[in-house]
């Protein structure tokens, strides 16, 4: 169970991500967050988030089409 | 990350509503990113500074302008695009399928921009040149010119023109 979830479905290139920073301001470094998304894009762009941000991704998946990305912030 | 964070320059030299786009998403992705970001916004970027945004999108002597009509995806001819109003036509379609795709406003990645600590240089050159003044302008740009933003392109990792 992630630690707040944030539903970006719907939402296009770069609002998922844009959202998903404002989120993990939010938490607390160790505490996760997971975000839902239907942007196709967004499999490659949290993956290039988390590296360059160094917080750290957990979970990538999928359940028809939506997206699932659980994010461990730093 | 914080500890060597990296940074980026945009000059913005384009004011239309499709390529108000490019600067702006990736100038909120790169802040999101903890990158340190500056837009130079210089001529017509100007325009995407102005309190009041007006942002048309032209599909005349633009061949790669092909929009979504009816299951086909048609150009138009410059002919038709010259007409009265084909503009405002183009732009209002333009933001219908914005909205219809979930992409973000101008208006809001620009605010997002503001919030994530985005810096802003107007030129000064330029905005003696259109007679713009800094009270139409958003609040946060400050003034500069051309050797404000090579300083910073020595410092920055990625420097972008669009």
């Amino acid at each position: 169970m992630a630690d707040k979830t944030l539903d970006a479905k719907g939402l296009n290139c770069p609002l998922p991500i844009l959202r998903a920073k404002k989120a993990i301001n939010e938490i607390s470094p160790g505490q996760t967050l997971e975000v839902l998304a239907t942007d196709p894009g967004a499999v490659a762009d949290f993956a290039a988030f988390c590296r360059t941000t160094g917080n750290e991704l957990m979970e990538s998946g999928q359940t028809g089409n939506v997206y699932r990305f659980v994010i461990k912030k730093v | 990350m914080a500890d060597n964070p990296k940074s980026m320059s945009i000059i913005v030299t384009k004011g239309s509503l499709d390529w108000a786009y490019p600067p702006f998403i990736l100038a909120t992705t790169a802040a999101a990113m903890d990158v340190n970001v500056t837009m130079f916004f210089t001529f017509y970027g100007l325009e995407l500074l102005k309190k009041k945004l007006d942002l048309q999108v032209s599909p005349l002597g633009n061949p790669a302008m092909k929009m979504p009509m009816g299951g086909i995806h048609m150009a138009m001819p410059n002919i038709v695009g010259m007409l009265p109003g084909v503009d405002a036509a183009a732009t209002v379609m333009m933001k219908n399928m914005i909205k219809k795709k979930g992409v973000a406003s101008i208006e809001d990645l620009r605010t997002a921009a503001v919030e994530s600590d985005v810096k802003m240089i107007a030129c000064q050159m330029t905005m003696d040149l259109f007679e713009y003044k800094m009270e139409d302008m958003i609040e946060g740009p400050v003034l500069g010119g051309a050797a404000s933003w090579v300083d910073l392109a020595t410092k920055s990792d990625i420097n972008l023109f669009i």
